[in-house]
Order: C-alpha cells, then structure tokens, then sequence
C-alpha cells in the first residue's frame, strides 16, 4: 500500500512505512549488485578506426605479401612439370584406335606407347600422375554411391551394402565389393615409363606404388573384412564390381599385401576429387642414390594398356611427371596471387594517406553539437 | 452441492440472490478464481508445441525437416535440420514455461487473499478464489475489494463509505459510495443473514463507471446505480467495515473485463526482419531455380554421356525431372541462408538487453526499492528509435505531492531563505528548517525553512493569525483524530490538504467538524467557530468561501481563490497591497509554484441575516438552481480585503524538467496527456519547462464546436506554414484550408487566399510553437475529418499539451500519431486511466512504486521515477538498437558467405546439389562455430559508453531515422556476405586446381577453415567493445573449431560410425601442408581488407556524430578525466499560475448535510484548552530534541520524497 498524495494522507502511510523500516533489515533490498557485469562496465578494449590504426596495416600486409610471393613464384617456376594428353582423341595420336575400338566386353587389353622428352632432367623424387578432365568425380550422386561402413570391413556391410550404392549395390543377385558408383568406375589404366638412352635401348623405369595413399586412408579408413587373412575366403559371397575385369583382392598380382580394399591405387581413387578436372597420384619415381638425376632429359615412352574410355563423356586423360617443393606442386596461382594482393594493399595504403591527409581537417570533433 | 449442467447462452441479465448458493448456482456465473496462466504440466507439451509451430520460421524448418527425408533430394543429412531445430524448440518452451510458473504464482498469491464471507450464520475466512457470486462479504479498513460487490451497509452514518480507485482509474482522492437506505441499518450478522434480497442487473461489462441494477427485497424495487457498488481493485478507505454482495465475480468483474487482451507487440526491426526473409526467400528460390535449370542443361549435355560411370537413377526419368529435384535439393542446402538460429539469437539478445535493464542500478530507486524492470522482453531494440512520448502528468511529471512552499501576507514575502549577507540561498536538503516543537499538533514532515514565519506568528501578528486561521476554516477538509493529537485530513484535493495542513503547523490547527461548526486549535486554545454557509467551488467560480461566526460573535467571510477573481472582488482599500502581492505572486509562478489568493470580510449581522434568508430560499429552488445560487454568492463575495496569497510546489518528480531537456535533444517530441485542467497543465507544462517565455505562441485550442476547432487549427497551421516557408506543408495547409472553406465562412477564405500568394516566400524562421488542446477541442479534433491538420499542427509545435483528456482520447491520440507518422511511440503513465494509451503505444511505460499497479502491468517497462526514461531510452535503448543492428548486419553477412559458397561450387559439380563442406560443419557453423561471438557482440558491444549517450543526445537520433538497419544496409551486408563467398571458393579452387591435393575434402577443410577465420576477424573489426567474455567467445570459437574439426576427423569417431564421419584423416593430413595455411591466410586478407578499407574510408571522410564522439572520448580518455561540464535547466517562466483545485464539485454540500460525520465526532466536538499535550512538557521537550534537524532518521520513509527536487543528479553529467 504506497500512500502518497498530501500530508493528511501521509500520516496514513507514515505507519506502515515505519513498520516496514523496522523490518528492512531481513527483507531483502531489490536493489540490482553493483558488479561491472550487470552495469556493462566490463573493461574493455576499444579500438577505432584510424589513420594511425588502419594506414600502418595497409603496408605492414604489403610488405609481408609481396615477399611471400615472389617465394612462392619462384618454388614455383622452379618445379619441373611434364604432361602429356593420351586420350587419343586425334587421327594421328598413337591411342586412336584403342579409344575408337573400347568395349566393355574385350577380353584382350588394349595397348599403345606415346613418345614424349624431357628437355630438361627432374631432380629428387618425381611424381606420376593420372589426371582425367571432365569426369565429375565430385558429383553428389556420385560422391555419395560409397559405403565406408563396406570399405572399413565391416563384415555385414560387406553382404548387405547401403542404399546408397545403388544401382551398383548388387550384381547377378550377390552383393557388390566394393560397391557404388565410385568403385565401379576405377581407373584400371596401366602406366609403364620407358627412358631411351643415347643407344637406342629402353630402360624401364621403375614407378613405387606404394606409399601414394593417405597414411590414415591406408590404416585407418580402409580395412579389408577379417584382417590380413585369406581374402578369397573374406569376399567369398560377393561380386567384383561390373565395369572390373578382376575382384578386389586380385587388384594387385604383385604384392599379396597390396590387395582387397587396401589396394592403394584403389584408395586414391576413392577420394573423389573436388572439380572435375583432377590428377590423382599414380606411381612415385624415387631419386637414385648416385647424383644422377631421377629423369635425365632425353627420350621416354609411356607405355599404356588402354582400358578406361573417357571419350564418350568428352574426358581427357593425361599423364604427369612433377617433381614437388615445400608447397606442393607446379602452382603459379598462389604467388601471383600474393604479390597482387600485397601490391594492391601497398598501394591502398599509399591512396587512403593521400586521402586522410588532404581531407584531414573533417574529423575534426570540434563541431559536435553539445 | 449439487451440479447442475450450466447452460452455453449469452448473459442477457443476470439475477443474483443473497445468501442463496443454490439458486445463484443455476446461473454458472464466474467465479472469483482467476486465471491468467496458459498452460498446466499436462496440457503445456502439445499446446507448446502447437503454438511453436504455428510461427512461420519452426514451420519452414518442420517442411525442410520432411523434405530431407526423402533420399532423393535430400542434399543434407537429416541431422544438419533437427538439431538446431529441437535445439530452438527447446530453448522456446524453456521460456514459455518459466513465464506461465510465474503466472501461476501470481494467480495463486491473488486467488488465496483472505476474505471474510458469511457463511451459515458465521463469518468465516475464505480465499478469495472461494467467494462466489451471491455471498455477502465483509471489507475492512485498508482492503482490497475482492469482487465487485453491492455495498450493503457500513460503519460509517448513512452507509456511507469511502473508496480510493487508484487501480481503477489512476485517480488518487476518495470517492464516496453509498449503501441503499433501506439496507444501511444491516450492520449486523444475523440480519444480514436473513437478508435475501435478489438483484437484477446488467450483464458484464467494462463500463467502470456505468451500473445500473434493481435491488427486489420485501416486494419492493429499488434502483441501484455505480454509486452503490464497490469493484474490485478499489480499496477501502477511512470506513471501518462494510457489508456487500458479490454480483460479479472473478473475470466477469469490471477490472478484468477491462484488462482486455494484451495484444502481442512486436518492433520494426521484427517487421522488417520478416520483410527481408521473405526477400531471402525469394532470392532463394531464384538460386534454386538458376541452379535447377543449370543441372536440367548440365545432364541432357553433359551427364547423359557420363552415364558410363554415372546412370541416371530409376526415378531419374528426364534431366528435367533431375532438374526439379536438384531445385529442392538446393532449396535444402541454401536454407542456410536464413537460419533458425536467427530467430533464436535475437530473443537471446533481446532477454540479455532486458536483464541489463533490470540489472541497472542507475534506474533502481531506493526509496521506494524498486528496480527498473522490463516486462516484455521483445521490444528492447524500438527503445532506441522512439520519436514521439505521450506522457500522463499526475504521477508521472510530478509526485502528485502538494507543498506549501510559500507565502505573501500583507505584502511580504515568507518562504525564502537569506543567509547572513542578505543572499536568497538555494534550499536543498541540507538547509536546516523551522523548529514547529512550540506547536503539540503539528506534522512532523512538514517541512519549511522560512523562520521568519513562525516569528511572526509567535509575535501574534494579526494579519498572519488571520492569514492562517482562514487557510484552517476556509476547506472542506474532514479531520480523523484516530488518537489525541494523531490528525489525520481527508482532504478532496492534494492542495487543499497542503494548505490546511500548513495551518496546522503554523499553529491554527484545524480538529474537528460538525455540520454547524468548525473547532479550531489556535496557539493552543481551542476555539470554536459556527459555520454559516459554505460557498463551494466550482470551476466558474474558481474560488471558495465559507461563512462563520467567530466566537466573539462577529460574522465574517473567509475566501480563497485565484489570484485574478479574487482581486476582481476586492474592496478598493486594499490597492496597494493588491500591487504588492501581485507582484509576489508573479514572482511565485515563476518559480512554477501554484497561486491562491486569500481575502476576508467582515458582515453585517443585518445584512447577513437578509442574505442567508434569499439563499436559503434559492436552495429550494428547483428550476435555475445553480444560476440562482451563484448570483447569491457573487454578491456577497464583493468587497473583500486581501490578505495574502499562498504558494503551493506541485512536486515534480526529481530530474523531470532535465529529462525533457535531454529528451527534446535527441528529437524526441514530447506530449502530455493529462486528465488534469487547462490551467494545471500548462502550469506543470512551465515548470518543467516544455513550456517556455520565450517561445513565439502558445497556441490554445478551446473551441466547443467542429467548426471552432477547425478554424482555429487551421489559421493556426497556415500562419505558421508560411513561416516555415515549406512548401509541402504549405500544400497541405492550403488543402487544409479550402477544407476549411466547405465548413467555414467565405470571408475567411478569401483572406487566407490572400496570405497564401503573399508570403510563400517569407523569410524562414526558426519558431518555437506550443500547443495546448482541451479535451471537448481534441474530441472534434480527432474526428477523421480535423484528424490531419491536428497532426499537422502538433508537429509544427514543439510541445503539445492535452488536458481533461479521458483515458480513451489518450489512447486516440497516441494511436493518431502511430497511424500517421510511421514513427514508434511511447506511453509512459502511472495510473489505471493510463493503461489503454500503454497498451496503444509502441511501448508502453509504466511508472511504478506509486498506488495503482494496473499501468505497470500493462506496460512493456517500468521504472520508479519519470528521469529513468533518459537512461532507458538514450543508454539501454540506444545501445539495444545499436547491437541489435550490428548482430543483424553481421549474422545476414555471415551467412550469406557461408551458404552461397555452395551456390559457386553448383557450376562445378553438375548443378548436382553436392555440397562443399562436410555436414557436420554445416551442423555446427550457425550454433557453435559463430554463435558466440556474435551473441557475445548483440550483448556487450558498445559505442560509446553510458555517460557519453547522455552527454550527447543526438547519438539518439540515427535510431531514429532507422540509420543503423534497413533495407539498404541489408543489401550491403548481403553483397559483401556474396562477395566474401565468391572469394571463398574462387582462391582455394584458383590454388586447388592444379594442385597436388585437390581432393574434394581437403577443398572443403579449407574453405571451411578459412571460412570460419574470415567471420571471426571480421567480426573483430566490427566490434567496438572487447570485454575479456569476447575475447574468450571468439579466441574459444575458433580453438573450439579446430578442436571439433579434429575430433571429428579422429580415427576414434570414424571407429565408432564409419558412414557418419567419412572425413576421417582430412584434416590432419591437409592442415600440415604449408600451401592450405597460405591459402587460408590470402583468402581471409582478400575478403577483409576491401570491407576495412571501404569503412576506413567512411568514417576517416564522412565521420558520423558517433565517430566523431568516439573519437573524442578515446581521446579524452587518452589525456585522463577533465572537468566535465555540467548541463542544468532552469525555469524561467513569469507566468502566472491560476486555482489549482480538484476539477470536482466540493464537498461543501455533503459537509453542511452532516451526512458523512461520524456520530461521535458529532458530539464530542473537543473543549477549549484541554489539549493535553500543552502541560505535559517533558514530552515536548523530547519532540523538540528529535526536531532539531529536518534530517531526521526517515531515511526509509516515504517523507523524503518530498525533499526539494533540486538535489543534483549524478547521472546527467
């Protein structure tokens, strides 16, 4: 009951004011705490936005990226890149017929050679690559007809694959291993790099192919069902993929180690690419313990067993040969890139001083109204 | 008891019977439980639920939900929906049920007031919820009235009994209700429960002041109307007990019937919100639609020939078929452009601003313990954008606490204090007041400074003895003496008790009154006067007098009135003294002080007797009544000798004339809306001045017809236009007039036509106009016809005034101003009669810590003093707009660029609907990634601190002009959103593509990577205000980012669910190559620096007054605390005040009837010199001691309220 009005009145409320100071000492006051959190007087920090702020970032961004860049354009232009188009879309190119006369259905490979030089040696370890162009490796479709469940060895994933691998899920009734769309479509080419010497005679070079995958790929992503044992008895009661000429634990004849879903060309391939022009790592070209270079320039043939068709999708296929530095491979972007930002902020800088200095005199806090 | 089935019909009239349980039972009326709570435990999933569903945004999630689960198109993994879905249903129905828990304990604190009901011959204690229609209950001094109830009888003579309607109708003096004769003498239990009286009455309704009923008791009618009924919320006053009858109950009584539906207000900012989400929408459909059509052409060229290694599903009839679920498949993943978090996000942010306001200390009030408290919490932003107040006065502006402050007798001024070099001192709470300890009946609060006063009295000075025994006798105050010595006035006006009261102290103590006389206590001798006649107030009168009889036996008139009536009634031989009080009095209006004058006259028995005759004769008349008896009156009121004026400080509130000050500053338009008189209003208007001398006019519309009104307006406005020389408002005054025309004379027109080719080009002049309307003026004004040059009018003025404006006119006004103006209002009031105008406006303030609370439950804030309304709007608005923007412009640029990057990607995979970051990511971004930083930035950004809001009010002003959000910076906020994730994706692509790792979860690592980098430096540029928790929310974000990235990538998850975390190893393996940092680092500098350079350059070029203060105050700060200075207003005004009684017909009548004196009273009407306290001196002798001081221990009482208001005020500097 707050009485207020006149003093008459007053004497009405004096009372039961009174009464409740008496007792203000248990009730407790709703009086808000004092703390610099409810009264947003937090310590803070309060940058602004000036000349002596901004300008001096401008150039410090500058100074650092230009440098940078020419670091990077020159790693860059120091890397030796070799590519050659075998797709054998071209009369005269030596892959022709075997991309006209693809089908499915033969049982005998088809083989050709390209010949190629290098104009200059390679150095330390080389790296051969496969890339395709226009294959949509990153399709959602695509991307998604996978079951990483199957490909971790999951023992009932691999007899009732996901939904997702359809329409590559099953095949004359058994389940698919590996199943999907990314599996089914392997690239089964095979690479063989010949160096001709001065005499004529061609030496085969030997290509790694170990060691191209992802260590967690290889250990942790990729298992094959019921370990290293014998994997014909792990995929008895699955089919090999349909496009396959093999099952998957056949995928290596070489290495018994190398097969089923850890089969390391396979692995690679199962790391869908994000644009549709890729290169996937296909063999390592280890540097020779003597000071010779890993590829002298001179003379080579890549000998190819033609069994991937791109034509009929307008895809390429080429080879590479890279050698790689501390950022990776051949990659002008980036150092171009750095040098025209840092340019561009060095020379922002230089603009927005112009600017501040000649109309200086606007920020001026003398005018505000009080 | 029986049930019986309640039959569904309309209440055409409702019968209630006293005392018979039964019989009222068949009825089914309401009963007097209330309920305000919307759910309980059973009922609050599914209707929580129901009604969360109801909102667009769940309901749009709910529909994404369902189409994610159809695998063909579903781009997204169920969960990247549901869980910020349940995530916002949860927080939401938190909410909702701690909000309805407190309801229910309102409604169960209300429900179980004790009440006493006769029960079976008893009276026995009931809850409230437990009283039904039909019972007689009993009230008790100083209650609550629980249920409008008919007033059966009382304790006081005549069943009468006094009720204050505070709650009601914001009116604090007491009104008198009274019982039926017939059932006055029921006082007793047993007769009351024989009484079975039925009542026949209208149905409910929210008329409060309307009933109208038939009391069927003993085969007789009796006709009841609004004065027999006591409703709820009223509480009974100075009356012992009373008996009533409940007749409506619970929500069917007239309080709840007014209460009316709250209706759900929602800011600009939400309007516009919903606005640009639409546009989103549609701007989303547009991407789905490109992308759709893009993946229609992309499968017949392109991917009908992939088929080799990608075949076209089953249901994959055509690619155009593929192209209208690539259009859902997108519409899924770009859904992310409008967030649910949004939603979320800003009812957090609104919460936390609430809380700040809460939290405010500067708002809290100690005298009365209340803290600022925001009721609604969605609102906060419009606080800053407010540009137009509609303020109550009594109770808002000023205390409604009426002081003597001082006076004029016989040409000299009392009230001022001079030190000891003759200089008037300013009085503060520290200035030592008159010791009143010679005086046993004195109030001990009243508090007066002058000595020179009680030297006057004490050295018996005649003319202030008269002075003050005509202040004791001239009222028509009733006494309550409840102990000896413990008075207690019932006065019908606070100026009136003041000014008896000042008598008192002065020692012409008035004690008791019996219809015929009138004891007085003078110096303490009891002297008894016989009152004769009392010529009342009205307010064509506007002044009163009373006629008594001394006890030497002369017969004399005693009046007070306004200064300006009195004088024209004065006898010629006070001249003089009428020039020297004159200018007393002009001195005292302007110090905004309200005016009486006093004058007397002695009478001639003769003369006297002849008069008292005619008067009686008058007052049987029945025709002219009023007429008669004033003609009697005026010609006794004749010739008077002055003797003095008085001088009464309508309190108000601390702070109020700086608060307007600062307010007006920040172009915030201030009205007043008062149910108070013309000339009370404009006297507040002067002296918190609103109102100024040196404003060009004071323009007052008073007129009486349609047409009046109009004309005056509209010559007003044209007047004023062709000043202003603008010519659109010259257009509209034109139109104005030839509307004028249609109604007005020709003549008119003619010369207006006139002025209308003459002064269009008149020389511009900053004019100060001022607008006062009556309220029988504003009733034709507001008819649709006159609607819009009032607008029109009132905008040219800098202060509009409207008085004697009923609760529905306020609210018409404000909701005039809201239809018209597209610019948010604010309500602020304390009292019942406020509340429709609070629930109109915008927002809604309401003043607590007074008596009503019924404005403070309706408004959207409340706060205990009217100054807390800078703080409220140029600090916690101001920045509650100000964050509310920045978190707006931002959370849209962050999604923009996080969601279109997959709007870039579409061209590169197909149109295919892949999305580029891992799904998890696309989870987390919005709720964990950047929610904190984000809310961290809407919670504790600030510009520019408290002190500095305040010191400047223009920073007010872009909240104002809707500066900080609006569709423009919308779309720049989305450009450089769109922009950013243009970068996004086209430098790791220009890196990605040739090299080495350029598989499809590396690309997304490190766009996501640098994605969440990006927003949070940018979101340190736009922030203003690092506070540690920033620091941790943004520094923790990212870490939290890595950590999460991480973890999800971990063999460990990939074990647990191999086909849930497909990124197994990505992270690690791409975040040590050197190149992915390099990236990362380009892209976040190439999406930064164009956004720094661009708002570099604004502020360095085109600084705004935020800038430039921001500037200052860091400079300031750089160079340590200065002298600040310091901003006072001062009144300057001369205005005359003029009599400031209650707008009511006094007393007078119900006095001389004797009808409301107690029976006691009547008898033991006190005998001379027996005051008791005179002789016992050593309690005197103990009062003095305690007197001494003014500053006594009260600290705790309300009496400190009234201390004078020129105490400074720590918050204005």
């Amino acid at each position: 009951m707050m009485a207020s009005s006149y003093n008459a009145k007053e004497e009405d409320g004096h009372h039961s004011g009174a009464s409740s100071h008496g007792g203000a000492g248990a009730v407790k006051s709703k009086k808000p705490d004092n703390t610099a959190f409810k009264q947003q007087r937090l310590p803070a920090w309060q940058p602004i936005l000036t000349a002596g702020t901004v300008l001096p970032a401008f150039f410090v961004i500058g100074l650092i990226f230009i440098p940078i860049g020419i670091g990077l354009f020159v790693s860059s232009n120091n890397i030796k890149e070799f590519e050659i188009d075998y797709t054998g879309v071209g009369e005269s190119s030596p892959c022709h017929s075997c991309a006209k006369n693809f089908s499915w259905n033969s049982t005998t490979p088809c083989l050709c050679s390209v010949d190629f030089t290098l104009e200059q040696p390679f150095e330390s370890n080389v790296f051969m690559y496969y890339g395709l162009s226009n294959f949509y490796q990153n399709h959602r479709r695509y991307v998604k007809s996978r079951d990483d469940s199957q490909l971790n060895g999951d023992r009932s994933a691999l007899t009732s694959p996901s939904k997702e691998c359809e329409p590559y899920r099953t095949s004359e009734g058994l389940p698919i291993a590996p199943c999907g769309a990314i599996a089914n479509s392997l690239f089964n080419d095979t690479l063989e790099l010949y160096h001709i010497d001065a005499n004529g005679t061609s030496n085969s070079i030997p290509l790694v192919k170990k060691g191209i995958a992802w260590w967690t790929d290889k250990h942790v992503k990729f298992r094959n069902p019921g370990g290293n044992g014998n994997l014909t008895v792990a995929f008895q009661g699955t089919n090999k993929p349909v496009n396959w000429r093999r099952p998957v634990y056949e995928l290596d004849p070489s290495d018994s180690e190398n097969n089923g879903f850890i089969n390391e060309d396979f692995i690679v391939w199962m790391r869908t690419a994000a644009l549709p022009t890729f290169r996937k790592l296909y063999r390592i070209i280890q540097k020779k313990p003597s000071s010779t270079p890993t590829l002298p320039s001179g003379k080579y043939v890549l000998n190819i067993t033609y069994n991937y068709p791109v034509l009929s999708f307008d895809g390429r296929k080429r080879m590479i040969l890279s050698t790689i530095s501390w950022m990776g491979g051949k990659n002008p972007f980036l150092g171009i890139a750095y040098i025209t930002v840092g340019s561009i902020c060095f020379f922002l800088g230089v603009v927005l001083l112009i600017i501040h200095h000649k109309y200086d005199t606007r920020n001026n806090s003398a005018d505000i109204p009080n | 008891p029986i049930m019986t089935m309640c039959p569904l019909y309309v209440e055409k009239e409702r019968h209630v019977k006293a005392n018979a349980w039964d019989y009222n039972a068949k009825f089914c009326y309401a009963d007097n439980h209330i309920k305000t709570s919307k759910y309980n435990i059973f009922t609050f999933l599914p209707i929580n639920l129901f009604e969360q569903f109801q909102r667009v945004a769940n309901g749009y999630f709910l529909v994404l939900l369902i189409l994610q689960l159809i695998p063909e198109i579903s781009s997204l993994s169920w969960f990247t929906t549901i869980v910020p879905l349940v995530l916002v249903l949860l927080v939401t129905a938190v909410k909702d049920a701690t909000d309805d828990y407190f309801r229910h304990k309102s409604d169960q604190q209300v429900n179980n007031r004790q009440s006493q009901v006769l029960i079976r011959g008893s009276l026995q204690n009931e809850k409230w919820m437990n009283v039904r229609v039909g019972d007689i209950i009993k009230l008790e001094n100083n209650q609550f009235v629980a249920a409008d109830i008919l007033l059966l009888c009382s304790s006081e003579p005549y069943g009468l009994c006094y009720i204050e309607t505070a709650e009601l109708d914001g009116e604090t003096n007491l009104k008198v209700r009274q019982a039926l004769t017939v059932t006055s003498d029921l006082g007793d239990i047993t007769k009351l429960m024989n009484f079975d009286g039925e009542v026949i009455c209208e149905p409910p309704n929210n008329k409060l002041d309307k009933f109208t009923g038939t009391l069927y008791w003993r085969d007789n009618k009796y006709p009841l109307d609004n004065d027999n009924m006591l409703l709820r919320g009223c509480v009974l006053r100075n009356t012992e007990w009373c008996f009533g009858m409940v007749i409506f109950a619970g929500l069917q009584t007239k309080l709840m019937q007014n209460c009316g539906r709250t209706t759900f207000k929602r800011t600009s900012i939400d309007k516009l919100m919903n606005t640009l989400v639409l546009w989103i929408f549609a701007f989303l459909i547009c991407m789905g639609v490109v992308l759709a059509i893009g993946n229609t052409v992309w499968e017949s060229w392109i991917g009908r020939n992939f088929q080799v290694f990608l075949p076209w599903d089953e249901s994959q009839r055509s690619a155009v078929f593929s192209g209208f679920l690539a259009f859902w498949s997108y519409i899924i993943i770009l859904n992310t452009v409008v967030p649910i978090s949004l939603y979320v996000s800003v009812e957090v942010l609104r919460l936390g601003h609430s809380y700040f306001i809460n939290w405010d200390r500067k708002m809290y009030h100690s005298q009365t313990d209340t803290a600022a408290e925001a009721r609604t919490t969605t609102l906060n932003e419009e606080l800053g954008q407010v540009e137009f107040i509609f303020s109550d006065k009594t109770g808002t502006l000023t205390q409604n606490i009426m002081v003597f402050r001082k006076c004029s007798i016989d040409g000299r001024t009392y009230g001022d204090v001079y030190n000891e070099f003759d200089q008037k001192v300013e009085i503060t709470e520290k200035t030592a007041c008159v010791d009143f300890s010679f005086n046993p009946l004195c109030d001990r609060r009243f508090r007066f400074y002058d000595s020179t006063l009680v030297e006057a009295i004490k050295l018996e000075d005649p003319a202030v003895q008269e002075f003050f025994r005509l202040l004791a006798l001239c009222h028509t105050v009733m006494p309550e003496e409840k102990s000896e010595g413990h008075l207690v006035y019932q006065a019908q006006s606070p100026d009136e008790g003041a000014l008896v009261n000042a008598a008192r102290n002065f020692g012409f103590v008035f004690r008791a009154r019996t219809p015929e006389t009138i004891t007085l206590c003078e110096m303490g001798q009891a002297v008894t006067y016989q009152l004769l006649a009392i010529l009342d107030f009205n307010n064509v009168r506007k002044r009163m007098s009373v006629i008594v009889r001394n006890p030497q036996g002369q017969i004399k008139l005693y009046s007070k009135g306004a200064d300006t009536v009195i004088f024209d009634r004065l006898d010629p031989s006070s001249e003089d003294l009428m020039y020297t009080t004159s200018e007393h009095l002009s001195e005292f209006a302007g110090e905004g002080l309200r005016t009486l004058a006093l004058a007397y006259k002695d009478l001639d028995e003769d003369d006297f007797e002849i008069w008292m005759k005619k008067l009686l004769f008058a007052s049987t008349v029945i025709e002219n009544r009023e007429d008669q008896l004033g003609a009697l009156y005026e010609e006794i009121e004749q010739g008077l000798k002055l003797l003095g004026a008085t001088a009464i400080e309508d309190k108000l509130q601390e702070g109020v004339a700086e608060t307007i000050a600062c307010l007006n500053l920040a172009d915030i338009k201030i009205w007043v809306l008062t149910g108070d008189k013309l000339e009370t209003a404009m006297n507040i208007g002067y002296s918190c001045n609103m109102l100024r001398d040196d404003m060009n006019e004071v323009f007052v519309v008073s007129g009486h017809t349609l047409q009046e009104v109009q004309q005056q307006l509209s010559i007003f406005f044209f007047d004023k236009a062709c000043l202003i020389s603008n010519f659109s408002v010259l257009r509209s005054a034109k139109e104005h007039i030839l509307g004028l025309s249609r109604v007005g004379s020709a003549g008119d027109v003619e010369k207006t036509d006139m002025f209308l080719h003459d002064s269009v080009f008149e020389e511009t002049i900053i004019a100060e106009y001022a607008l006062v309307i009556n309220g029988h003026s504003l009733a034709h004004a507001l008819e649709p016809l006159l609607e819009h040059i009032l607008l029109d009018v009132a905008c040219l003025c800098k202060t509009v005034i409207c008085c004697r404006v009923t609760p529905m006119q306020k609210a018409q006004v404000v909701e005039l101003v809201k239809r018209h103006k597209r610019a948010i209002t604010l309500a602020i009031g304390d009292g019942a009669n406020d509340v429709s105008m609070i629930k109109t406006a915008h927002i809604g303030v309401g003043i607590s810590g007074q008596e009503g609370t019924q404005a403070v439950l309706a408004s959207d804030y409340s706060f205990a003093q009217f100054r807390y309304l800078q703080r409220l709007l140029l600090v916690h608005g101001r920045w509650s707009y100000f964050r509310m923007c920045n978190f707006l412009c931002y959370f849209f640029y962050k999604n923009f660029a996080f969601t279109l990057v997959h709007f870039w990607y579409g061209f590169f995979c197909g149109f295919s609907a892949q999305t580029v970051y891992d799904q998890w990511f696309i989870t987390l971004f919005n709720i964990v990634y950047t929610s904190l930083p984000v809310l961290a930035m809407g919670l504790f950004d600030q510009d520019v601190d408290d002190r500095t809001s305040l010191r400047y009010p223009g920073l007010y002003k872009p909240g104002q002009q809707n500066l900080l959000f609006n569709k423009r910076l919308f779309f720049l906020c989305t450009l450089q959103g769109m922009g950013t994730s243009f970068l996004l994706f086209f430098i790791p692509y220009g890196a990605f593509s040739v090299m080495v790792k350029e598989d499809q979860q590396a690309f997304a690592v490190t766009i996501a990577t640098s994605l969440v980098i990006v927003v949070s430096v940018q979101i340190g540029l736009d922030k203003h205000y690092w506070t540690a928790v920033n620091h941790l929310f943004i520094w923790g974000s990212v870490t939290v980012y890595f950590a999460i990235l991480f973890a999800m990538q971990s063999n460990g998850m990939f074990g647990i669910l191999p086909s849930n975390f497909p990124f197994v190893g990505t992270a690690r393996s791409c975040l040590s190559e050197q190149s992915v940092w390099l990236v990362i680092l380009l892209t976040t500098v190439v999406c930064v620096v164009p956004g720094l350079a661009v708002s570099f350059l604004r502020v360095d070029l085109f600084p705004t007054l935020t800038d430039k203060v921001r500037h200052l105050q860091q400079s300031r700060k750089r160079e340590g605390p200065q002298g600040q200075n310091l901003r006072r207003v001062r009144r300057t005004s001369s205005r005359r005040s003029a009599y400031a009684f209650s707008h009511q017909q006094g007393y007078g009548e119900l006095i001389t009837s004797g009808k409301n004196m107690r029976a006691s009273a009547v008898s033991s009407a006190h005998s001379p010199g027996r005051t008791p306290h005179s002789s016992n001196w050593i309690e005197n002798m103990l009062k003095r001691k305690n007197e001494v001081s003014c500053i006594s221990d009260e600290s705790g009482d309300r009496a400190k309220n009234r201390l004078p208001s020129s105490s400074t005020e720590p918050e204005l500097h």
